[in-house]
Formats: C-alpha cells, sequence, structure tokens
C-alpha cells in the first residue's frame, strides 16, 4: 500500500549550530531527502561598501577585517594590494615577506576551523575541534605579537605594515613551523582512515569539475574538484613566483576531497613559511605613501587566493581620498552558488556537511 | 601570471561578429550596447581564443549619468583576462540582460546587484533581493541614496 | 532468597503482614532511585572530565574540588529555570512524554543485582523483563517530538522509531545467546553461571549487544535523534527546566542501566576476587561507560540510512551467526572444556567482523527526486 506523503519545508538557521554563522535555508524535505534547498542571507549585512565610499582609503583597512572573520589578516592584504595597484605604489622588499608569513600563518589557521568544523558538523563531538584550537591558538598568540590583536588585526597599512615584528616572534614562529607538520601527522591519525569519516563524505556533495567553473567556485571548493587553479601561481601577486610549492588537487569533488585539500594545502603553507623565514630580509616596514591618498582616476579588480576562495576588490577612484566604489567580491557566497545542485536527493545529514565543506563564513557573503 | 587580454584586438573580433555592438573602447575594458551585451557574452565565452569560461566578478557602477556593469572575465584554459562593461542610461529603470545562463556564478551577484544599484537583470530566474529584506525602499548604493 | 525477602520475613515475625509486605517495597525502591541518581550524578561528572581529558582542557574544575559538585550546580540550575510549554504544542503529552521517558528506565534496575541477593525481584523472566520495559522509553521520545509542534523534534522523532525498531532484534538475538548458554532467564542465575565472563565466551555477542545498546540509548555514533549539528536537540528541543531535567537524567540513566545490563550479562556482574562485590560491580559498571564516552569523544556520526544499513545487513545476520555458533556448542560441545570454547569463538568472531566488513560498504545514499 503506498502511502500518501507530502514534503514538508524545515526553516534551518538563522540560529543553527551548524549553519556557521547566521545563514538560513529553507529546506523542502521529503522525508530525510531534501528536494530543494533556498539560501536566504542578509542577516549580517552591515553595508559596508556603502560605509566605505565614504572613509579614506586607510581607513577602509578595518573593515575589511570584519569580513572574513577567520582570515582577517588575508582581507587586508587583498585590500592593500589592490589599493597598491590602483595608486601604483612600490612596497619594501621587507614588508612583501612579512605580508606573504601573516598571510600563510592566516590560511593555515583558516583550515584549521574549517577542518574542525566540518568534523563537528559530521557529529565529531568537539574532539577534532579542540585538537585544531590548540594549534589555532598558538597561530593567534603569534599574530598577537605582531599587532596586538587576537581576531581583526588591521595590521596592513597602504605601503606596508603597521609595525615590524618584535625580535621573539621569528624564533616563536619557527618553532611553530617546525612542531606543525608533526600535528597535522596526528590529526591524520585521528581522521584519515576513520571508516564512519569515509562513509559519510566520500561521494557525497559532488560540485563537477564543468559546473564548478561555471559558478565560479574558487579557493579549496575549486580546487577539490579537480581544477588546477590557484591564483598564487596562476595569478602572481606579492612574491608568491619566489616559493617553491605545490597545489593539491582533488579528483572527485565530493566532501573528502575538499577536506583532503585542505589539509594539503596547511602543509603546503607550512612550506612556504619556511622558505619566507629563511629568506625575510632587513629594511623598512612601510614605504613613502602621503597620509591622505588620492590616487589616480581609473579602477582596479585586484584578487587573490584567500583561504577560502578568491577573494577580490573591485576599487574605482576618483582622485579623491575615499573611494568612489568599493566592491568587494566574497568568495564563498560564489562557491555557494552550487548548493543547492550539491545536496538535491541527499539527506539533511548530508546537507549540513556539504555546507559545512564548503567552509562559508557570513561576515564575508553578508557584507 | 594571468595576461590581459589585448583590449583593441577583443573589440575588433565583436565588432567583425557584431556590427554594433561596442560603444566604446576605453584603457581596460570593451564597453558593450547593453542590448547587444549577452551576445557579445556568449561570443566571448565560446569562441576559440577566447573562452572566458570563469566570471570572476560581476558589479556595478553609479556615474550619476549612467550605471555601469562590469564583467571581470577570465579563461582558466589561456589564463587570460578581460573587462567587459555596459553602460545603462535610464536612470529609472536601468535594465541589462542577465548572462545567467552563460555563468551561473552570475546568479548572486546579479541578485546583489539588483538589491543594492536597482538595475534590473533581464532573464533572470529569481531576481529577488539578496542582502536586504523584500519591501526596504530604494537601493543603497546609488550614490543618490542617503 | 534476595535480601529484601529475607527483610520481609524478619518484618512479618513482629509486624502485621500488610506492613510486612510494603515497608520492604518501599525501601527497595527508595534504594533503586538514589542508587540511580547518585549513579547519574556520577557519571556525568565522570563523562565530562573523562571527555575533557579527549579532548585536551580540563573540564568543569570550579565547583568544590576538582569541580565534584558540578552536577549539583547544574540540577540546581536547571530547576530554577522557566518551564516552557509550545503554544502550539499539545500540552498533555508534552507533560507525560518526559515521565514515560524515566520511569521504565527506573525500572529495569529492579532486576540488576548488584550484590549477591541483592535484587529487588528475582523475576523468573529477568532478561525478558529488561528488553520490555526498555523499549518502552521510545514512546516516550516519540510522545516528546510529537507534542512539541517542531519539525526538528517530529524528524528526531521518526529517527527514534526506525532506530528501535532495527536494533531491538540484534541486541535480542545476542541475549539468547547468553541465555542459551545459561539455560534461564533470570538475571541471578545469569550472574551465578558466569565463573568465566561471558565476553570471553562469546565475544561476537558481546560486540552486537554493545553496539545495539549504543543505539538504543542514543550515543555515539548512533545519536541521530539529538544529533546536535543536524536537528540541534531533537526530541527535547522544546523543553527546559525540570521537563528538561527529566529527559537529561532519562538518558544518563539508560546509560547507567545499560551498562549494569552488560556487565550482568557479559561481565559477570558483581562477581570477581578480592573487592566487594559492590566494588566490583561498580568498576565494571564504569569501565563499560567510559568505553562509552570513548567512543563518543572519537568517532563521527553516522548517517541515517547507514545506520539501518548497519542494522539490518550487518548486525542482524551476525547476531544470527553467532546463535547459531552458540547453539551449536551447547549442544554438542562438554562443558568441561571451555576454553576450546573461548578460542572457536574468538576466531569466528574475528572472522566474522573481517568478512562483514569487506562484505558491505556503508555508502551510497543519493535519491532521486
Amino acid at each position: 500500500m503506498a502511502i500518501k506523503t507530502e514534503p514538508f519545508i524545515l526553516n534551518m538557521g538563522p540560529q543553527h549550530p551548524s549553519t556557521h554563522g547566521v545563514f538560513r535555508m529553507k529546506v523542502t524535505l521529503d522525508g530525510e531527502v531534501v528536494v530543494d534547498v533556498e539560501p536566504v542571507i542578509g542577516y549580517l549585512h552591515r553595508g559596508i561598501e556603502k560605509l566605505a565610499e565614504g572613509r579614506t582609503y586607510t581607513q577602509n583597512i578595518p573593515f575589511t577585517d570584519r569580513l572574513d572573520y577567520l582570515a582577517s589578516m588575508t582581507n587586508n592584504f587583498a585590500y592593500v594590494l589592490a589599493v597598491e595597484k590602483l595608486a601604483g605604489i612600490k612596497v619594501p622588499e621587507r614588508v612583501e615577506y612579512l605580508r606573504i608569513i601573516v598571510a600563510e600563518m592566516m590560511r593555515i589557521s583558516s583550515h584549521l576551523m574549517a577542518v574542525g568544523f566540518f568534523l563537528n558538523d559530521l557529529g565529531a563531538m568537539m574532539t577534532p575541534m579542540l585538537y585544531m584550537f590548540r594549534e589555532r591558538e598558538k597561530l593567534l598568540d603569534l599574530f598577537d605579537m605582531v599587532c596586538g590583536q587576537r581576531l581583526t588585526y588591521n595590521y596592513m597599512r597602504i605601503g606596508g605594515v603597521s609595525q615590524d615584528i618584535p625580535d621573539d616572534f621569528l624564533p616563536a614562529l619557527k618553532r611553530f613551523v617546525a612542531e606543525m607538520p608533526g600535528f597535522i601527522d596526528e590529526y591524520d591519525q585521528l581522521l584519515a582512515e576513520n571508516e564512519i569519516l569515509l562513509v559519510r563524505t566520500k561521494g557525497v556533495g559532488v560540485l563537477p569539475k564543468d559546473l564548478a567553473i561555471n559558478i565560479a567556485a574558487s579557493g579549496p571548493v575549486l580546487r577539490a574538484s579537480g581544477v588546477d587553479w590557484d591564483i598564487r601561481r596562476d595569478d602572481t601577486y606579492s612574491i608568491y613566483d619566489r616559493f617553491d610549492f605545490d597545489i593539491p588537487i582533488g579528483n572527485v569533488g565530493d566532501c573528502y576531497d575538499r577536506y583532503w585539500v585542505r589539509m594539503q594545502e596547511m602543509s603546503q603553507s607550512i612550506r612556504i613559511l619556511e622558505q619566507a623565514i629563511a629568506q625575510l630580509p632587513e629594511g623598512k616596514v612601510c614605504a613613502d605613501v602621503p597620509q591622505l591618498l588620492r590616487p589616480p582616476i581609473g579602477e582596479v579588480y585586484g584578487h587573490i587566493e584567500a583561504p577560502k576562495g578568491e577573494l577580490g576588490f573591485y576599487l574605482v577612484s576618483d582622485n579623491s581620498i575615499s573611494p568612489y566604489r568599493f566592491h568587494i567580491r566574497p568568495p564563498t557566497l560564489i562557491n555557494l552558488t552550487a548548493l543547492k545542485d550539491m545536496v538535491i536527493g541527499w539527506k539533511v545529514a548530508d546537507l549540513i556537511i556539504t555546507f559545512g565543506s564548503m567552509d562559508v563564513c557570513l561576515g564575508e557573503i553578508d557584507r | 601570471m594571468t595576461t590581459v587580454f589585448n583590449v583593441e584586438y577583443a573589440a575588433k573580433k565583436i565588432i567583425e561578429a557584431f556590427p554594433d555592438s561596442v560603444a566604446v573602447v576605453v584603457k581596460v575594458a570593451v564597453v558593450v550596447n547593453s542590448n547587444s551585451l549577452y551576445q557579445v557574452a556568449e561570443f566571448l565565452k565560446d569562441t576559440s581564443g577566447f573562452e572566458f569560461d570563469y566570471l570572476n566578478n560581476l558589479t556595478a557602477v553609479d556615474y550619476i549619468d549612467y550605471f555601469e556593469v562590469v564583467y571581470n572575465l577570465n579563461s582558466l584554459e589561456h589564463n587570460h583576462s578581460l573587462v567587459l562593461k555596459t553602460r545603462c542610461y535610464d536612470r529609472n529603470r536601468p535594465v541589462v540582460p542577465s548572462v545567467i545562463s552563460l555563468w551561473r556564478a552570475a546568479d548572486y551577484q546579479e541578485r546583489e546587484i539588483y538589491d543594492l544599484m536597482g538595475i534590473t537583470f533581464e532573464g533572470h530566474p529569481n531576481l529577488k533581493r539578496l542582502l536586504l529584506w523584500e519591501g526596504f525602499m530604494g537601493h543603497p548604493l546609488r550614490r543618490d541614496y542617503l | 532468597m534476595t535480601l529484601l525477602e529475607q527483610f520481609q520475613l524478619w518484618l512479618a515475625s513482629m509486624w502485621p503482614d500488610w506492613a510486612a509486605y510494603i515497608t520492604p517495597a518501599i525501601v527497595g525502591i527508595l534504594v533503586i532511585i538514589i542508587f540511580v541518581l547518585t549513579m547519574v550524578m556520577v557519571i556525568i561528572y565522570f563523562e565530562r572530565r573523562f571527555m575533557a581529558r579527549f579532548q585536551i582542557r580540563l573540564g568543569p574544575n570550579r565547583c568544590g574540588p576538582e569541580g565534584i559538585l558540578q552536577p549539583i550546580a547544574d540540577a540546581i540550575k536547571v530547576l530554577f529555570k522557566e518551564d516552557i510549554v509550545p503554544a502550539k504544542g499539545d500540552k498533555l503529552v508534552h507533560w507525560i512524554a518526559p515521565i514515560v521517558v524515566f520511569v521504565p528506565i527506573l525500572m529495569i534496575f529492579a532486576v540488576v543485582p548488584i550484590h549477591k541477593g541483592a535484587i529487588l525481584v528475582d523475576l523468573n523472566v529477568g532478561i525478558v523483563y529488561v528488553v520490555a520495559i526498555s523499549s518502552l522509553s521510545t514512546v516516550g521520545i516519540y510522545m516528546a517530538g510529537w507534542a512539541a509542534n517542531n519539525k526538528y523534534a517530529l524528524i528526531s522523532a521518526l529517527r527514534t522509531i526506525a532506530q528501535m525498531v532495527s536494533y531491538e532484534l540484534p541486541v535480542v538475538l545476542s541475549i539468547l545467546g547468553v541465555v542459551l548458554m545459561v539455560g534461564s532467564l533470570s538475571m541471578n542465575q545469569i550472574v551465578d553461571s558466569q565463573s568465566i565472563p561471558f565476553i570471553l565466551l562469546q565475544p561476537l555477542g558481546f560486540i552486537i549487544f554493545f553496539l545495539g545498546t549504543l543505539a538504543e540509548m542514543n550515543r555515539c555514533p548512533f545519536d541521530l535523534l539529538e544529533a546536535e549539528s543536524e536537528i540541534i536537540a531533537g526530541y527535547h528541543i522544546e523543553y527546559s527546566g525540570m521537563k528538561f531535567a527529566l529527559f537529561y537524567l532519562g538518558e544518563y540513566g539508560h546509560a547507567v542501566a545499560y551498562s549494569c545490563i552488560i556487565t550482568t550479562l557479559f561481565l559477570s556482574g558483581w562477581r570477581g576476587p578480592l573487592l566487594p562485590p559492590i566494588i566490583w560491580f561498580l568498576i565494571k559498571i564504569m569501565v563499560v561507560f567510559a568505553l562509552i564516552v570513548w567512543i563518543r569523544s572519537t568517532i563521527p556520526r553516522l548517517r541515517v540510512d547507514q545506520l539501518m544499513a548497519f542494522a539490518w545487513k550487518c548486525m542482524l545476520p551476525m547476531a544470527v551467526i553467532n546463535l547459531f555458533i552458540v547453539a551449536a556448542e551447547v549442544l554438542w560441545l562438554p562443558e568441561v572444556f571451555p576454553w576450546i570454547m573461548i578460542a572457536v569463538n574468538f576466531a569466528f568472531a574475528c572472522a566474522l567482523v573481517l568478512l562483514w566488513s569487506k562484505l558491505f560498504v556503508l555508502g551510497g545514499g543519493r535519491v532521486e527526486v
């Protein structure tokens, strides 16, 4: 006997433990099976793009901290690079290295959070996440040494960085770089061959290669789908061409690949850090830049490889002290375009882990 | 390193294919008429030699006299990039054809521009406000919104 | 003769019959309630501290020495919370559900022998009674999920029913192995006949029973009905205050109850050398519970279809095979050589577990819609 059933709508979020912020999904369910997903965003909209039009270029740096608050330093980096490109500023050698060091530290920190919370979404009861937090805590202490902040750093300036690193920073960073591969091995022991992790994530939430390109997915999400594209290498910015590193590529584009790519990228970031520390030159930490910068009339699109994907800034200057247009290309918002295609037909639990494996940050999506 | 595609050359090729589509060629970008935008975008996406399969960024700028919609295109295969622009002069009802059927990346970005800048994208299947709520008055990113 | 019956006889020699009948019953019930509540507090504290060690943190250490008063502080906090009933919920069912969940769990303890003769009633169908009673709390969970008028709770309630129905079968079949060997359903008899703990004689039965009970008491990796990351808290999402506390007690009471049952069935109950039986019993409960906490803090959760597949494809056939093996051994192997049986059963357990892990892959799960 066929029982008459009807789909029902489950409202997930904005308050929900695994929506990573104030994300809301209107999920249509047929029993446990997801029939339709409609993301609803905007609960954290602060109008940063509008606010930035009324402030000077330097005053806008703190806004970028509040985009992806798990990778603030990288956002600073993307913004100051775009402004420097717009104004044609050349930064000192030491600054380039310092920026790359903090950006790669930030990448490790952000990936640790991403993997940790992904495992939490899988139901691993906090344990992997707290192991990840242990290392993130060390990174935050290092950031604290650099700029006195632990979350919103506001470290970079147009033409340089706000201050030079203290003397005890490099030894501490070297110690971290030396011991971090051991910790990554420890995570692998805990997770990589875990039978339940494998059956839950392999083949789940597949993002095919052509779709990934079509929706302009970026970062680990794109690379997990098998696209060999990393802006650090393919559109080199700063001095990434001086470092030797590999770009891990997944082949299926499922949740496991996204997890795996992040784990590998951490090791690669460690490699970049090792080289950057070895090559770090002495010198000035800020170029001579006018206090009130007035870039020439023009526009620029600067993008970098943030931990979560391609973070771009589109700036238009009218030769005044504040940007005429300040647009942010949020990587995670655009990655989310494919969420619906990835989860239709899977269970609620798969919706959660697929969403978790995309590593979204609502500060960035809503701006 | 991504090479910037030669704008002059791109404009020449586009004009060959669609005679009166290109409005202006500025230093960094090809500006096309909004009514032929879709054809040009399709041309850029599918023609060999261009193959811009990756829409990096889509945004709009309010220049008071006109709105400019900016498409930052990229080709993963050839690793080159091009900026495509279109302008719409009607301030009360700016309309641009949607490119969502070419690049689905445009989905949220077009909704965002519709939301904040008030430009209608014709052919978008789900053109609703993205960040602000339904019923919000005005479009905040316009220069005359205070 | 149990201690309570002796107590009753002694009273009957000086009190009227009805008083001699009622007093031991009340005393017994009080002892059980106090035992359960104390054990629940102890294991809540134990779990929090022990799991904190797995997670490289300290755990509660502020209330009293080493945080030992933390469960009491929690209890007080929960008691003073406002009791919220959803406006569109089914108020009567919402009110009854926590009781329906908690009472059967208390009733399980009636047949748990914690010492020689220390059992409330020595039912001759003791283990069947446990199986029957422990399934009742499922009804309470379903009622809670239904009454809250909340979709998360409803999903959780539906998951409960499916999970319980599936896991009851392998659990009962693995119990049957023990029963065959003992030749009695009484819990006292089961303990008495374990000169060698049954975990050695029936390793496969122990594994199946242990995993099945993990599912029955909704512990990781089968904690789908309160999957925090998916359906938040599941069936008790709309509960607060004392009603929530009853669910909480029920959950941990369930854990204690099943630790007791596992101890009784497979770890030879209160028997042990040197130390007094009650200490042995408590040690064994804590060891079983520590194993549960270890699993909880290590591995992720299964998905709902994988959970069902695991029950029907892996555990049920293995339980049946285990039952056949035990039956054959009881029939043909002479009782004088238990060591042969241990060796044979360990070999069978390893072979079957390996075989099944190769045979079945819990993957897939996508449905065309």
